[in-house]
């Protein structure tokens, strides 16, 4: 029961006040990652229109770092091309956000990861003619 | 904005009479307590006068108190001291799987050195089994370490059944009492005790003071070499202001032990049924009834603990979680895994430790500003699914 978090105040800005909380109902993808044993689980939902995001949304169970990570990323996503925001690296979100503690960097990889499954999701899901993907998941732990 | 402040397990304020006590310590006493002239003298007295209320505080002579930097080294002294010093008889070690870093991280290390560590798991109450104790004492064992009560549930254990246990398989017994002191009577008679880990500033002492009891009779090699200090178990300059604090923060703890432990537990009861009443799927980690009467470790489901932390922080409030995220480890708390609550539940926990200057306002301050910091957690949780609103869950 120690340690510390030591976060900056645009993370704390994020963990109060996440944008882009929630479900997206019939997405075209969907992203798991994370494992309630080290924490965190995030699910990223995302909406696409021209080959760009047109929406993301997310739920997340973990920490404050996990919590802002998934709203900036989230944020970052919206309006890229599906390219541009598999290319979004985990630095960035966290620069994104002023940096994160080192021993929290490990959350804004989940936002990275998060982000790359419900891409993945969607292609596969266009890959193999429309509406016939079962598996709205990903790479659940 | 007020502060709150719910860690005590962590640490306690200190006592306007203890600063005091070191105050005068500091601008009164210049000597070595090891000095022969005059002023050594008189700080040896002192040194002894604080040496003495830590002992009455739990029953002992003072020449069993052996000050120490602190719980950590109280532990590792009595775990390390005990392994070395009766190493020619056996090499096995019986502790629990709940017991503070300091023991645990002093039994791995002593395994690498080539002793045998049984960790006795404990019930999903907390509870150490002094049967399962009993069975696994092999002809080697020379040590049996159990803590008073744990730091993380504030679970009671049953220490003078296993002080008998160990009595009549003459095995030396110690207990990391370190959260017991203040908080429930300590005793090393009636808790059959050989050695006894204290520490100053979880009874609104100083930091950076600690005690050993050492039962005469019972040998323990010490960490360091140096000096004649503590009966050469301890060397260095003894700490004298903090030592001189320490026990008047002994008997500050103890005189008023009983009517404090009274009002912690109504005032922890009240938040805990508080909590219960506003928010559903609240569940107590640890016995019930066997519990520090300051101490509540509840897990709130489909949330992470640290942003129950984080939220009530806004709020000036200060708690403790067991989950993993505030630890820099990956795992969550040690101590509700081995009781066998889900990895998803111990994130959710949070520990509120109530102390002295905490009142019934804090307490319904602390429900008030938990019920929308969960709320909001949860609604954000992929786990939750708002349940309707007839059943309010199975809460407690």
């Amino acid at each position: 029961m120690s340690g510390q978090t030591d976060y900056s105040e645009k993370v704390m800005d994020h963990f109060h006040h996440p944008r882009n909380v929630g479900k997206i109902e019939n997405p075209d993808g969907v992203g798991t990652v994370g494992n309630p044993v080290c924490g965190d689980v995030m699910k990223l939902y995302i909406k696409v229109a021209d080959d760009r995001i047109a929406d993301a949304r997310f739920q997340t169970f973990g920490c404050g770092a996990a919590i802002a990570t998934s709203s900036m990323v989230t944020e970052l996503a919206k309006g890229k091309t599906l390219d541009e925001a598999i290319a979004i690296s985990n630095k960035e979100v966290a620069s994104a956000l002023d940096g994160l503690p080192p021993a929290k960097m490990h959350c804004s990889m989940l936002g990275e990861e998060a982000l790359k499954a419900a891409i993945d999701d969607y292609r596969k899901k266009q890959g193999s003619a429309a509406g016939k993907s079962e598996e709205a998941g990903g790479r659940e732990g | 904005m007020k502060t709150i402040y719910l860690d005590h397990n962590a640490t306690t304020p200190l006592r306007a009479e203890v600063l005091a006590a070191m105050t005068e310590i500091y601008e009164n006493i210049s000597g070595n307590p090891s000095s022969v002239h005059f002023l050594g003298r008189t700080a040896r007295k002192r040194l002894e006068a604080g040496r003495e209320r830590v002992a009455e505080a739990v029953g002992a002579r003072p020449e069993e108190i052996v000050f120490t930097g602190g719980g950590t080294e109280a532990d590792n002294l009595a775990v390390q001291g005990i392994a070395y010093a009766y190493r020619s008889k056996g090499d096995h070690i019986i502790t629990s799987a709940i017991e503070h870093p300091a023991v645990l991280a002093a039994c791995r290390f002593l395994e690498k050195e080539g002793f045998s560590v049984t960790y006795l798991p404990v019930s999903r109450e907390g509870l150490v089994d002094p049967g399962e104790l009993e069975e696994a004492i092999r002809p080697a064992t020379i040590l049996i370490s159990v803590m008073t009560a744990n730091n993380e549930t504030g679970v009671i254990q049953p220490i003078t059944e296993i002080g008998r246990i160990a009595r009549d398989r003459k095995i030396p017994f110690h207990t990391d009492a370190i959260q017991g002191l203040g908080k429930i009577p300590l005793s090393v008679e009636e808790m059959g005790v050989d050695l006894m880990s204290l520490s100053g500033h979880k009874v609104y002492g100083p930091q950076g003071v600690g005690a050993l009891y050492i039962r005469k009779g019972v040998r323990v090699r010490p960490l360091t070499y140096g000096g004649h200090h503590e009966r050469g178990k301890r060397p260095g300059t003894e700490n004298l202001a903090g030592i001189v604090g320490f026990g008047a923060a002994c008997r500050l703890a103890v005189e008023n032990l009983e009517s404090e432990s009274d009002r912690l537990r109504l005032l922890r009861d009240q938040l805990c049924s508080g909590i219960s009443e506003r928010i559903p799927r609240v569940k107590l980690n640890g016995a019930p009834g066997l519990r520090l009467p300051n101490t509540v470790n509840l897990s709130f489901e489909y949330v992470e603990g640290e942003g129950i932390l984080l939220g009530l922080e806004e709020q000036g409030i200060a708690a403790a979680t067991g989950s993993a995220c505030t630890s820099g480890e990956l795992a969550p708390s040690h101590v509700l895994s081995a009781m066998g609550v889900e990895a998803a539940l111990a994130q959710g926990s949070v520990r509120f430790s109530l102390g002295r200057e905490n009142t019934l306002e804090d307490i319904l301050f602390t429900v008030d500003a938990l019920v929308p910091v969960v709320k909001r957690l949860r609604e954000m949780s992929p786990f939750f699914e708002p349940e309707p609103a007839e059943s309010q869950g199975d809460k407690r």
